[in-house]
Formats: C-alpha cells, sequence, structure tokens
C-alpha cells in the first residue's frame, strides 16, 4: 500500500516556518518541572487495592503445587491469582506467544512471576506473598547461550520440531540471509580482518518504575492505567488473555518516567491488576520494586558476534560476513524481529556490496531480553564500526576518509534491498571531523589519549506493524473549538521524548494556533485513534505526518471559509501567529479564533481526521520488511579519551555526535536525544552490565549495584544537528531518539586504540581488561586477545 | 518501593532517655543516624529489629569543638559538615577528604560521622533484598549457614567500607561510646573486630557519643584516595587514607597507611612510619621508601570476592592507590579520585 498523502517537505505557508525548527518548551515541561503531572503511581482510587507479585527462587523449574490457603486467611487479602486464573498465552510479537501472566506451570527465570496478591496495602500482600507455599521441580538451567544451544534438553520452551522433523532445541530464533556472493568477494579482496566481538547485556533502568491500575466497572468496562509506551498492543493483548471483546478494554498510559523501549511488552502487572480488580471489584495497583524492574528486563541482548570484512587496496568494502550469537535470556518478547535487526540494520550508511549474516537467538534462564534504545543493532554496529577501523589502519587510510570512500549515497537501495532516501552522512562526517579538529590531532595526541570516529543508521519506524493489517500505522484526530482552542487525539505514547509536543509544534505551524491553546490527548485508546506506539523511533515520523494530513484537511475548511467570507481567493488567506490574515489586503485580519467561528458556522461542527501509512517498502525475500523503514537517519561520532595506564581507566572526556535527524522540528528536543543517546551508550561501554551470576541471580538489582551514569561520570557532548531534509518525513524529519545511540560505543573502542594502542573487542571495557590488554601487548601477543 | 519492616520508633529527647531505651531493648534495637546505611539494611531485612531509636532530638552531639589539644566531633555531625569544615580540612584533611568523597550529595547531608564508623559491613551477597537472598539461599551473615565468598568458610569475611574510618585510623582517633551505666573511651583501633557479621567491639547499649582527634600543626600531611566506578555514589572498591608528619628540617616524623574495603576491619598497615622515618621531602631516598610502602600494602591487602568488583584488580590498584595518596598527601593534592 502506497502511503496515504505526501505533504512536501516545506513550510505550510510558504518559504519560511515560524514554529518548526525554532526551540520550544515541552508543553508538559512546567507540569513536570513542577510536580503536578500525575504519573500512573500517583493515582489513587477510592477502595484501591494494591497488589505485589510472587516470584520464582528458582532459574529453571516446574512448579508441582501451589498452595494459597494460608495466605487467603491473612486478614486484609482479597483476592490471589496464580497461573491458572490467567491461563491464556500472550506476546508482543503474535508469532511467538510464549509468555503467561503467571507461570504456567513452569518457571524460566529467578524473578518470574508466580501468584500475585490483591490487599488493602502493600504491606498486607508482601505478608501474604511469604505464606504461599509452592512446591518446585528444579531442573537444570542455561545461563551461557553456548551451553543453551548445544543442549537441547532440557528445553526451556517446548516448542514445534523443525520443518525437517528435528527440535528446535533452545533455538528461539535463527536468520540467515545472503546478498551476493560473500565467499568470492571475501577471496579476492586485498585485506580481510576477521575477529571476535562481544557485547554484555544492558538495561533501560528508566527512572520510574513500571506501575499498573486496573478498575473494572459494573457494566464490564476494563480500564488499565499502565506506565506502557505501547498502548494499543496492551489493551489487544489484555482483550486476549482476559477474553474480553476489544472494544471493552481500555488503557491510558498517564505521564511516563522514562522507557528506553523497556515499557514495549504488555507485561504480568497489566494482567494481574485487570484480573485482581475484575475479581474484587475494586481498583487495583501494583508498583513494581526497582528490583522488579530489573527482572522484567527486556533490555539490549548480550551478542557473541564474529565478524569478517573485506576490503581493496582502493579503500572499497567488499563484504561482510557476519556470525551473531544473541542470548535472549527466558522469553521471545520482540526477539524475532531483534534477530532480523542483528543483520538487517548494517547495509549503511557504508555500502556493502556483498553481505551475509547468520544469526541464531537462543532462550536462557535469565530475565528476557527485548528491545533498548537501538534495538539490536548496536551491537552488530560496535563489532563493524571496529572492523572498519582495523581495515583503515591496514589499508593507511584515515577512518573518516575510509567511511567517505564508502558512502552509500542518497535515493538508493542497500545490498540487502532497504530504499535509502535523504541521507546527510557526509555531512555528520564532515562535522565531526571539523569540530573535533580531526585532522590536527588524531594519531597525534600524547599517549594516553585518542580520538575515534564512527557512524551508524537507524530507521523511522518500519512498515512491519507487528500484527498483519492494512490499516493506517498512525491515526489523528483534531476537534476545533470555537473559542479558539484545538484538541489534537493522538494514540502516539509520549513517554518524555515529547511527541505529543511535536503534535502541538504541527498544529502551531499548520493552523496558525498559538501553541498554549493547543490542548493534546494521548494514549488513551478510548479516546484516540489508533498508533502503534513509541518504539522503532516511528512516532515523529509517522504521528508528525498524520498530524500535517489531519490540520490540511481542516485548513481547507477553515481558509475556505475566510476567504468567501472576505471574497477573495483562497489561496490568499494565511493562518498563523494566531491570525488569519490577507495576503492581497492587510486590513484583513482576524483573530484565528474567529476565523474557526467562520468556518464552524459554514461547514458545521469542525474536527477532522489524519493518517500515515508506509509504502510498500522492503527487500523481496521472507523478512525483507523487517528494518525496512521510509526513511533513515545517519549519525557520527567522534570521542576522545583517556586511558590510565597504570589504573587502567579509561575515560570518556568528549563526544561530538553529529545526527541527520531529518528536519529537526524543535531543535532543543533533537538536541536533548543526542545527548541523552549518547550518554546511555557511552556508559555501556566502561560501566552498566546486566550482569546474571553462578547461581542464575540478577548480580545487583538496584541502581547502586547497576551503575547509570552520574552527571560526573557523563562526558561533554557536542550535539550537532545535520538537516538532510527527508521527502517524505513530516517537513522533512526522520528520528533522533535511537540513532545518535549506536556509534558512540565503537567510537569510544577506537579512540582507546588511538590512545594505548590496544584493540578491545569484548564490552564492558573494565579497567582489569585493559591493565590485561596493556600487558598482552607490551608482551608481543597480538593486540586485543583479551577478554 | 521496597517497604520497611514495621518496628517501633522511638525519638528520645536525651541522651539518658536513650541509653535506657537502648539498655532496656538491647539487640532487638538499633540507633538511627542519618539512616542512609539503616534504612535500606531493614529494608532488605538483614536485622531482626522491634525497635528503632532515633538520635534526631538529641541536643548537642552534633558540631565541632576545640578542647584543649583535641578536636572533637559530635557523632551526630552530618559528613557534609565533615568535608567542608575549616579545621578539619586544616587539622585532618584525609578526613576531610574522605568524608567528602562517602556516597553523593544528598546522603552527605542525611549521613553523620557517628553513623559512618558504626556502617555496616558489606558484601554483594548480604545487600539485597529478601527475596534475593532467599532464591541465593541465604549466607552466614543472616539467615544462613554458608559463605558464598570463601568457600566452606565459617566466618563472614564481609567488607568494611567506611571511607572515613581509614582516615580515622591514620590520625589517632579515640572514640566516646555512652551507656545506661557509663562512659568508655577507646582508641579507633580497638573498635575493629576482624568478623563481618558484626565488625565492631562496641555492645548494643553503647551510643557512639564522640569522635575525638589530636590537633596537628603545620607540618601535618593527610590524604585519602577512593577507588570506585562513578564519580559520586558508590562505596569504594578501595579506600586508603594516609598521614604524614615532617620536622622542622622537612624530614617525615611519623606516618601511616590504613585502608579500608577489604575484609572485614579496616587495615593499618604496620612498619609504614620505620620505612619513611628521617627521609627527606623531594629526596630520591623518600621517593624509593614511598614505592616500598606501597609494595608492603600490596604485600599485606588481600581483597576478597566480597564486595562486589574484580578482586585481583582491586588488589592490584592498592600500590597504585597507596603511592598516588602518599604523594598527593605531601603535594597537597588529595584526595585521589579519578574525577
Ligand atoms: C547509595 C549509597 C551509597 C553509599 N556510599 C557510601 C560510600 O561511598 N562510603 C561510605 O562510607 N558509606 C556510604 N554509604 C553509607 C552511608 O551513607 C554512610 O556510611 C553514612 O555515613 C552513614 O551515616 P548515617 O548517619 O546515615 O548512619 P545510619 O544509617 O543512621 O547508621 C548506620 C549504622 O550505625 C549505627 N549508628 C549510627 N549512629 C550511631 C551512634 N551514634 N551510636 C551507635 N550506633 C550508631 C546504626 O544503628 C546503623 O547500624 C552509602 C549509602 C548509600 C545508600
Ligand atoms: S562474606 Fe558475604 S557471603 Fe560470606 S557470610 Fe559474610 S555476608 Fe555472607
Amino acid at each position: 500500500m502506497a502511503a496515504r498523502d505526501q505533504h512536501g517537505s516545506g513550510a505550510p505557508w510558504g518559504a519560511e516556518f515560524k514554529v518548526v525548527g525554532q526551540p520550544h518548551r515541552k508543553i508538559d515541561g512546567l507540569a513536570k518541572a513542577t510536580g503536578s503531572a500525575v504519573y500512573t503511581d500517583d493515582i489513587q482510587l477510592p477502595g484501591m487495592l494494591h497488589a505485589k507479585t510472587l516470584r520464582s527462587p528458582h532459574a529453571h523449574a516446574n512448579i508441582v503445587s501451589i498452595d494459597v490457603t494460608k495466605a487467603l486467611e491473612l486478614e486484609g487479602v482479597h483476592a490471589i491469582i496464580t497461573g491458572t486464573d490467567l491461563p491464556i498465552n500472550y506476546g508482543v510479537i503474535p508469532w511467538t506467544p510464549d509468555e503467561h501472566a503467571l507461570a504456567n506451570g513452569k518457571v524460566r527465570f529467578i524473578g518470574d512471576e508466580v501468584a500475585a496478591v490483591a490487599a488493602i496495602d502493600e504491606d498486607t500482600a508482601n505478608a501474604a506473598l511469604k505464606l504461599i507455599k509452592v512446591e518446585y521441580e528444579v531442573l537444570e538451567a542455561f545461563f551461557d547461550p553456548r551451553e543453551a544451544l548445544a543442549k537441547t534438553e532440557p528445553a526451556i520452551h517446548e516448542q514445534k520440531p523443525l520443518k525437517d522433523g528435528s527440535s528446535r532445541g533452545n533455538v528461539s530464533k535463527h536468520v540467515k540471509l545472503e546478498f551476493g556472493d560473500v565467499d568470492a568477494a571475501l577471496a579476492s579482496s586485498d585485506v580481510v580482518v576477521e575477529h571476535d566481538y562481544s557485547f554484555h547485556g544492558t538495561t533501560h533502568a528508566a527512572i520510574e518504575p513500571h506501575c499498573a491500575v486496573g478498575q473494572y466497572s459494573a457494566d464490564g468496562l476494563l480500564t488499565v492505567h499502565s506506565s506502557t509506551q505501547i498502548t494499543h498492543y496492551v489493551q489487544r493483548a489484555l482483550a486476549r488473555v482476559l477474553e474480553l471483546p476489544e472494544a471493552k478494554v481500555r488503557v491510558i498510559q498517564p505521564f511516563l518516567g522514562g522507557a528506553f523501549g523497556g515499557k514495549s511488552d504488555p507485561f504480568s502487572l497489566e494482567f494481574c491488576v485487570a484480573k485482581l480488580a475484575m475479581i474484587t471489584g475494586r481498583p487495583v495497583k501494583m508498583l513494581w520494586t526497582r528490583e522488579e524492574v530489573f527482572y522484567a528486563h527486556r533490555g539490549r541482548h548480550p551478542m557473541q558476534l564474529t565478524y569478517r570484512t573485506g576490503a581493496n587496496k582502493d579503500g572499497k568494502l567488499t563484504a561482510t560476513d557476519a556470525k551473531i550469537l544473541i542470548d535472549g535470556g527466558s522469553y521471545s518478547s520482540f526477539g524475532l524481529v531483534t534477530t532480523y535487526y542483528s543483520g538487517q540494520l548494517l547495509t549503511g550508511p557504508v555500502d556493502i556490496p556483498t553481505y551475509r549474516f547468520d544469526s541464531t537467538r537462543v532462550f536462557t534462564n535469565k530475565p528476557p531480553c527485548g528491545p533498548k534504545r537501538g534495538h539490536g543493532s548496536v551491537q552488530p554496529r560496535f563489532a563493524f564500526e571496529i572492523q572498519l577501523d582495523e581495515i583503515a589502519e591496514k589499508l593507511n587510510l584515515d577512518p573518516i576518509e575510509l567511511r567517505r570512500r564508502n558512502w552509500q549515497g542518497e535515493q538508493t537501495k542497500t545490498v540487502n534491498g532497504q530504499r535509502i532516501t535523504s541521507n546527510g552522512f557526509m555531512q555528520c562526517l564532515d562535522l565531526v571531523e571539523q569540530q573535533s579538529d580531526w585532522k590536527a590531532r588524531y594519531g597525534k595526541l600524547p599517549d594516553g589519549r585518542g580520538l575515534g570516529v564512527a557512524g551508524s543508521m537507524y530507521i523511522s519506524g518500519t512498515n512491519y506493524p507487528i500484527y498483519p493489517n492494512d490499516m493506517p500505522q498512525a491515526g489523528i484526530q483534531l476537534q476545533v473549538d470555537r473559542s479558539g482552542r484545538v484538541t489534537v487525539f493522538t494514540g502516539g505514547n509520549d513517554i518524555g521524548q515529547g511527541s505529543s509536543s511535536m503534535c502541538a509544534y504541527i498544529v502551531s505551524e499548520e493552523l496558525g494556533v498559538d501553541l498554549g491553546d493547543i490542548r493534546v490527548i494521548a494514549a488513551d485508546t478510548d479516546l484516540c485513534p489508533v498508533d502503534l506506539g513509541a518504539y522503532s523511533s516511528r512516532v515523529t515520523f509517522m504521528v508528525g505526518n498524520a498530524t500535517i494530513d489531519a490540520c490540511r484537511k481542516l485548513r481547507k475548511q477553515i481558509c475556505t471559509a475566510v476567504a468567501e467570507k472576505w471574497e477573495v481567493e483562497v489561496a490568499a488567506v494565511r493562518l498563523g501567529g494566531g491570525l488569519a490574515l490577507c495576503l492581497s489586503d492587510a486590513q484583513k485580519t482576524i483573530p484565528v479564533r474567529e476565523a474557526f467561528q467562520w468556518a464552524e458556522a459554514r461547514f458545521d461542527t469542525l474536527g477532522s481526521t489524519g493518517s500515515y501509512n508506509t509504502p510498500t517498502l522492503g527487500g523481496d525475500y521472507r523478512g525483507g520488511t523487517i528494518g525496512a523503514s521510509p526513511a533513515y537517519s545517519f549519525t557520527a561520532h567522534a570521542a576522545e579519551v583517556t586511558v590510565d595506564r597504570e589504573t587502567g581507566r579509561i575515560t570518556c572526556e568528549k563526544v561530538w555526535c553529529a545526527h541527520d535527524c531529518g528536519r529537526a522540528l524543535n531543535p532543543t528536543l533533537v538536541k536533548g536525544q543526542i545527548e541523552g543517546s549518547v550518554y546511555m551508550g557511552a556508559a555501556e561501554v566502561t560501566m552498566e552490565d546486566h550482569g546474571i551470576n553462578r547461581f542464575g541471580l540478577h548480580s545487583g538489582p538496584s541502581l547502586l549495584d547497576y551503575r547509570i551514569p552520574t552527571s560526573l561520570d557523563t562526558p561533554d557532548i557536542e550535539a550537532l544537528i545535520v538537516e538532510s531534509i527527508d521527502p517524505e518525513g513530516p517537513y522533512g524529519a526522520k528520528e533522533a531518539g535511537e540513532g545518535p545511540l549506536h556509534s558512540v560505543i565503537p567510537a569510544i573502542a577506537n579512540a582507546v586504540y588511538d590512545a594505548v594502542g590496544i584493540r578491545l573487542r569484548h564490552l564492558p571495557f573494565t579497567p582489569g581488561k585493559v591493565l590485561a590488554a596493556l600487558e598482552e601487548k607490551e608482551a608481543g601477543q597480538p593486540a586485543g586477545t583479551a577478554s | 518501593m521496597l517497604r520497611l519492616p514495621t518496628f517501633q520508633l522511638h525519638e528520645p529527647a536525651s541522651l539518658k532517655e536513650a541509653c535506657a531505651l537502648f539498655a532496656e531493648h538491647g539487640a532487638a534495637a538499633k540507633i538511627l543516624a542519618g539512616g542512609t546505611d539503616l534504612l535500606p539494611n531493614l529494608k532488605h531485612e538483614i536485622y531482626d529489629v522491634d525497635h528503632v531509636i532515633s538520635l534526631a532530638k538529641l541536643p548537642g552531639i552534633t558540631g565541632f569543638e576545640m578542647q584543649g589539644h583535641d578536636l572533637v566531633i559530635g557523632a551526630l555531625t552530618p559528613l557534609a559538615q565533615v568535608a567542608t569544615n575549616p579545621n578539619i580540612q586544616k587539622h585532618a584533611p584525609a578526613l576531610a577528604q574522605a568524608a567528602s568523597l562517602v556516597a553523593g550529595p544528598q546522603h552527605r547531608q542525611m549521613g553523620t560521622l557517628g553513623g559512618n564508623v558504626m556502617l555496616d559491613t558489606r558484601c554483594q551477597w548480604i545487600n539485597q533484598s529478601y527475596f534475593w537472598r532467599e532464591a541465593l539461599g541465604f549466607c552466614l551473615k543472616k539467615d544462613g549457614t554458608v559463605c558464598h565468598v570463601v568457600e566452606g568458610g565459617k566466618k563472614c569475611v564481609a567488607a568494611a567500607s567506611n571511607d572515613t574510618a581509614p582516615a580515622l585510623m591514620t590520625l589517632g582517633a579515640s572514640l566516646t561510646f555512652v551507656s545506661a551505666t557509663g562512659t568508655r573511651e577507646i582508641p579507633i583501633e580497638d573498635l575493629w573486630v576482624a568478623d563481618g557479621i558484626n565488625n565492631k567491639s562496641a555492645r548494643p547499649g553503647e551510643i557512639l557519643t564522640e569522635i575525638r582527634l589530636p590537633l596537628r600543626d603545620h607540618t601535618h600531611h593527610g590524604a585519602y584516595g577512593k577507588l570506585r566506578e562513578r564519580g559520586s555514589i558508590d562505596f569504594p572498591l578501595l579506600g586508603c587514607a594516609v598521614r604524614i608528619d615532617l620536622d622542622d628540617a622537612d624530614c617525615v616524623r611519623d606516618a601511616a597507611v590504613s585502608l579500608v574495603a577489604l575484609q572485614a576491619r579496616p587495615l593499618l598497615i604496620k612498619g609504614v612510619d620505620a620505612l619513611l622515618q628521617g627521609l627527606k621531602l623531594g629526596s630520591t631516598e623518600l621517593d624509593q621508601a614511598i614505592e616500598a610502602v606501597a609494595q608492603l600494602a600490596h604485600k599485606k591487602c588481600k581483597p576478597l570476592d566480597n564486595i562486589p568488583g574484580d578482586k585481583d584488580y582491586r588488589r592490584r590498584m592498592v600500590p597504585v592507590y597507596v603511592r598516588r595518596t602518599l604523594r598527593a598527601a605531601l603535594d597537597g593534592t588529595g584526595p585521589v579520585h579519578h574525577i
């Protein structure tokens, strides 16, 4: 299907934008800063009960029996549910519905949900948990993906055998795709670099823990307030599991304190508060502890990556061959997509003429992995961009120059069949080169200090709607009031990234209404048209386009009504700055409010809808649409590090990040996303580690032991915006939420090499590894064999 | 959020009343100063206590006072004040520096010097929720029978992790404890016991009221070095305090080095004074002796896998931090901290 409408990338009223491109406050900034914003846990309802979850202390076990008698006898306990109360399976990806709200006879990691209690308060619910007796039959558990791959029994999930009848064992997903003759290309290359890399696991650590409040009305309506970033899928999952018609399920996302991908799955607590509310007839709230958030996880997959990349003497790449083992943890989550993304998103901004990837995701008995900012593609990018650095070194080329020589260009196609529209990567490279004073300093800094560069690309949404359907991916509804106020109804989830503000900027630009007179009602499934949610960096692109679509329809009516009154051409009417103006007669000026009234009188009650759907995209092969985006963002990072040879500590001093976001609708928010991405990525290099210890326990499920950076640990960041102006994005915008994270990690790795001559290939770069690598180098062993 | 267990909170208005309450409830009670260590530990259900005795309403055990040749610090003085007090910075720079690096800024506003001295030991297997510890099968320190750090170990080796402890040890501090039965003053070295379950000789019923430091003159040099992952918040992976006193000819008169975050008790390295004494500032002999002290510390310090962080790396950092901290003391450039 084609995109519904193309609106062009120019300003709606001629050459200049009035609102777009300017720095603006977020529309909810003051509410958040003053504490008046209502988050899920702020919701208090009359008669509300509090719920808590009983979790498995075993990494892999069958549940033999659950006895809740004692717990039910405790005063103040209203209801207890277990797996038998919620027997229907689900999963965010409809093809892999391997989750249950509460364990269905089996637990798969320490922290897996087993039972839930609703009581008059949290203390009573906690006390009841201790009275529930569960008998387990403990099974062998797998913490190492290689082991889980090698041994098929005990299988973590029962799965249908493969077509040839053989067991899938613990394999969650396998994807192997080849484009061109990789082996021949490598064989004839002048240089080939081949190495193993590994990416440890990390998690989102959003400051707001997951929380949900369920209500069930006497007439059978279920309402769930939840800290989700995808209301629509939660609504669908609730309806399925609770066996309710979708029309009877309402999901509302209140203000959200960060998500980063960690709130994209339907979670156990949403089903539990719903079920407990249905049983007790009372509202039920569940707020997870920080520790429980670490068990919910869905963070970045650990990956073991083997890469071979070839190039010729002229610096042109010939081939890349990747083999990736992905540690999925205990459930599928988005794993099918992750497995594709681990290969599909590598094919720009440098051109890879022949390419093969062979990715296997396996289940292990650990908290389930899922999408974290830069879903699936941050880990391969790490390996590949280090390989480019190594090739540049072998060919005696500057690493920026190597990337320039291999740039894929604009309006082109990648080797795996993805359509590239705008592409500002060359400007990104230019900017980081200039701003870091690269030419004067790369390779020339004193010992212990170095510069590194890397680049990347990312999607602005994809044309894969998770569940197959032909309806729009984003919808918008506008309601216009005769007071001059416009209300936007959007299914888009504002998770702090500013998507509701983005809608308001567009409406203000299109209809000339002051920002203060625009309200945005978002992410309430009873009020708002469907949007697929805040993931894959899709919201600005898709919801933005839908908003323009809706505005243009209204604008036509308003301008027609005004033109008729003034007896001028419709084209002579302009809306802007809170006014309607006439181009041919400066005397003719009215407040936009009055224009709305004229239009209402002329056309009846005013309102409009708008939508967006992706054009047909993607390669013509199985999985070819996964990762097929209407537009790609591009990023280049230069990082400067110091390495203390004696302590092994790497300090990232400064990062220059140039990001091609298409048009920056609000440059302040774009810079915020760049800065947030950079510091999140930089922390994954040296600090954050979602480790599971030898007992299968999370090695430190707290914000003390899981070390997210403080302001003192954050490098200086120079956020540089490149505006390639995409032909299909809203006013040319693409994305800024995830792209700017990717290449900061390899840029730091490459900078370490410039600083002290060691190639670190196994994250995280702890000081102990640095010292070991320095020693190896001193001893004359091949650099970078330390793991 | 993790919930606190239920307990009775007492807020005595006098020291006498506090002592009486503590005497009455003994091991079933805990003292609450700033609460920055006590409250997380209560939430983790590491203590079985029914009573918490808050010192918040007690008069007069906060602040700094010169008493003859001593500087006396009230046990309830917030760390933020210890870090910034000009007298402490002058007479006990290592203490000021150590206090400035404890936890994060908010903790230093709430956390007290007394609470830091009395801080419980830490271990990756104990400073966790009840659920987590139960899934592990508990450990010797609470609810269990085995140690996960030392296989077959019969003694808890959780690590003393208080930053100010080594500084106070190099400074020769003494501590005043008051109880219903009287007052006793002990040198800080006598406080420590090599047992991670309770690494202090103070008994339930005893309240720490004062920390007393001998005043030092301009010839005193001190510094604190702290290894940790982040620039703030984190407990020490290694803490190192040093003192070097010079004579009028700029030769070392006396010196001490103490380290923390190794084992159950902070360690004062014996023999440091002998290695440094008499050596002149700026001489190569002193440089060599500093290296010898660093090596001596390396030999004596054997970090365990008690707190998070690679123990071999922590051990490797012992001589580095000892050397750097000694130099920082002489150069007046402390603290030694990566940020
Ligand atoms: C995130 C985090 C990071 C931290 N990082 C560090 C760090 O880097 N370095 C560090 O040293 N500490 C750290 N701490 C621990 C703590 O903040 C400090 O040690 C602080 O000084 C404790 O003082 P307090 O007054 O809050 O003690 P409290 O928590 O009130 O008490 C601590 C213990 O001492 C006992 N106690 C307190 N006062 C007395 C008294 N007068 N007489 C008898 N017993 C008493 C209490 O019963 C309790 O057992 C950290 C804590 C947190 C939560
Ligand atoms: S050292 Fe750690 S594991 Fe061993 S008994 Fe003490 S607290 Fe428990």
